[in-house]
């Protein structure tokens, strides 16, 4: 049976990502297509996927990223703003990596746009309110 | 010609006050000219809404059967430990405070989801709160443990008494070390990677009277979205600072110390925070109004975010190691811009007060004086001005031999 899933993979400081994501094919015989990839103000590498192959392929992949130290994630995982919650201060906007976050000039609201998001997870922990939330 | 603050006073009553916002009082004085604008304007309202960590409430719980002397006992409010250093059923909670097994910055950055400030807030909600306290009994108050639910509509009193709000101005924060540093100006990235502030700049209360002239103690604002009034000097109120030639202070100066009844407050303006790494504190709204009384104090009131600066801090270091210098002087504006310049970088930029919610607080504040509903207050006396000559002091270590 013949899967494709996003997934986001975090990556610590010293491995290096590409290497890693191309044995994926090599080894796995699996498919990606690399849909964002960037580093974190604590440099952790981001990069989010859409991996597709055989089923059995599929899940020696992922086993074999978690060997590597690599962190995997849905991106079904989805972040979302409690609108109750958030002041519109703007902190969160110079912490996302993806800029996800935008401050409107005139009503200074801050706009949330979820699509952006690739669910690092940073902003949850850094807004002061806690309005951010991971939902599953 | 000047107005008097009984005059503006019966405006109101009459529906008749003229009341703008902080904001649009800026447009209102370039277009009708600072003259014609004092004589028609009689109150421009201010707000804020920012983390301000030196904010508490103090209530009274009502006597147990049989009778329990909390004074001098431990007294927990969800965990969170409350002052008992009061009479028996007279507590404190500061908006600091930390459950005692709290791993705080031991799981560094720590992320301090729960503290005295979300206590506040979950008690203005109206939300049960659970007391649990020991004292060591007496002869007339024999009981050694309570527990217990709490209800703010059950308490015989309960005050927000804030020692230290609404800063005049405040340092920009910024980080010139290698690694990320959590602090009280929230997260600041690595070889200045960002830049925080907290201010409602040309909306914030003491920024629009600059040496204290209306807003004094006994002054009636609007308090975490209730009625409140200036209780003192806030804690650092320091006054002596360098100014612009409008008087604006170029940093941290003046400060307000609030209180009001918490029973009329609303959860929507008294907001548990959580700074990570640093920990818990409550975001308070604010809002004063200042009455003109003459065209210089509408002249205050017409200041814009391009009139105010404030210095660029290393939290890294200079903060810390409490050593003078600064990487640079900014505006308001440019800080509001998203972007500025420093060290000949482009540095983004983000608020850790809301200028939205001052804006709504402004126009609420506006609104209730419109209605009728609140009155201007004549200050009982003054704040400390610059003439009072405040030093702020350091603290003189003293060793204990
Ligand atoms: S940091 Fe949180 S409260 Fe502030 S604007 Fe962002 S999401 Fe809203
Ligand atoms: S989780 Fe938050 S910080 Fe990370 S990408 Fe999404 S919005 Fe940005």
């Amino acid at each position: 049976m013949a899967v494709a899933k996003r997934i986001v993979l975090h990556f610590p400081k010293r491995v290096v990502d590409r290497a890693i994501v191309c044995r994926l094919a090599k080894d796995y015989d699996l498919e990606f297509n690399i849909l964002k990839a960037l580093v974190t103000p604590e440099e952790e590498g981001l990069l989010v996927l859409e991996l597709s192959g055989e089923q059995g392929e599929y899940d020696k992949g992922i086993r074999y990223l978690t060997e590597t130290g690599v962190k995997i994630q849905s991106l079904s995982q989805d972040v979302l703003r409690n609108e109750e919650r958030c002041t519109h201060c703007g902190a969160c906007i110079t912490i996302c990596p993806s800029g996800a976050f935008e401050l409107d000039p005139i009503t200074r609201r801050v706009a949330f746009y979820n699509e952006k998001c690739v669910a690092c997870g940073l902003c949850i922990k850094a807004c002061p309110p806690r309005a951010m939330e991971v939902h599953f | 010609m000047a107005k008097t603050i009984d005059e503006i006073n019966e405006k109101i009553k009459q529906g008749k006050a003229v009341v703008v916002t902080a904001e649009e009082i800026i447009d209102i004085a370039r277009e009708k000219g600072a003259k014609k604008a004092a004589e028609e304007v009689d109150v421009v309202t201010t707000g804020t809404f920012g983390p301000m960590c030196s904010s508490g409430a103090y209530f009274n719980i009502g006597h147990a059967k049989p009778k329990i002397k909390l004074g001098g006992g431990r007294a927990y409010l969800n965990d969170v430990p409350a002052y008992t250093g009061l009479a028996a059923v007279d507590l404190f909670i500061g908006a600091n405070a930390l459950p005692d097994d709290d791993p705080r910055n031991k799981l560094y950055p720590g992320e301090f989801n729960y503290g005295g400030g979300h206590v506040i807030e979950e008690l203005v909600a109206g939300k049960d709160i659970r007391l649990e306290a020991t004292a060591y009994g007496t002869d007339c108050y024999p009981r050694k443990k309570l527990e217990t639910w709490i209800n703010i509509k059950d308490l015989n009193e309960a005050v927000l008494f804030n020692i230290r709000n609404a800063y005049q101005n405040y340092n920009v924060a910024a980080n010139t070390s290698d690694k990320t540093i959590y602090t009280y100006m929230g997260v600041l990235r690595a070889n200045l990677g960002n830049i925080n502030y907290s201010t409602s700049g040309q909306l914030s209360p003491l920024l629009n009277d600059p040496y204290y002239k209306t807003i004094g103690i006994g002054t009636r604002i609007f308090l975490g979205g209730g009625i409140g009034f200036v209780a003192w000097q806030g804690t650092q109120h320091n006054p002596n600072v360098p100014r612009t030639n409008k008087g604006v202070p170029r940093g941290g100066a003046g400060s307000l110390a609030v209180i009001g009844d918490l029973k009329q407050m609303s959860p929507r303006w008294l907001v548990g925070t959580s700074m990570l790494g640093y920990g818990c504190t409550l975001t308070v709204g604010i809002g004063v109004p200042i009455p003109i009384l003459s065209e210089e104090i509408l002249g205050y009131t017409t200041v814009t975010d391009a009139e105010i600066f404030a210095s660029v801090t290393d939290y890294s270091d200079a903060y810390p190691t409490m050593k003078p210098e600064t990487l640079g002087e900014v505006s308001y504006a440019e800080l509001k811009s998203g972007r500025v310049k420093l060290k000949g970088k482009e540095i983004p930029t983000a608020s850790l007060s809301s200028y939205s919610r001052a804006v709504e607080i402004a126009q609420t504040l506006k609104k209730w004086i419109k209605d009728g509903k609140f009155l201007l207050t004549q200050p009982v006396a003054p704040l400390p001005g610059v003439e009072a000559g405040i030093k702020f002091k350091p603290l003189k270590e003293r060793p204990i031999e």
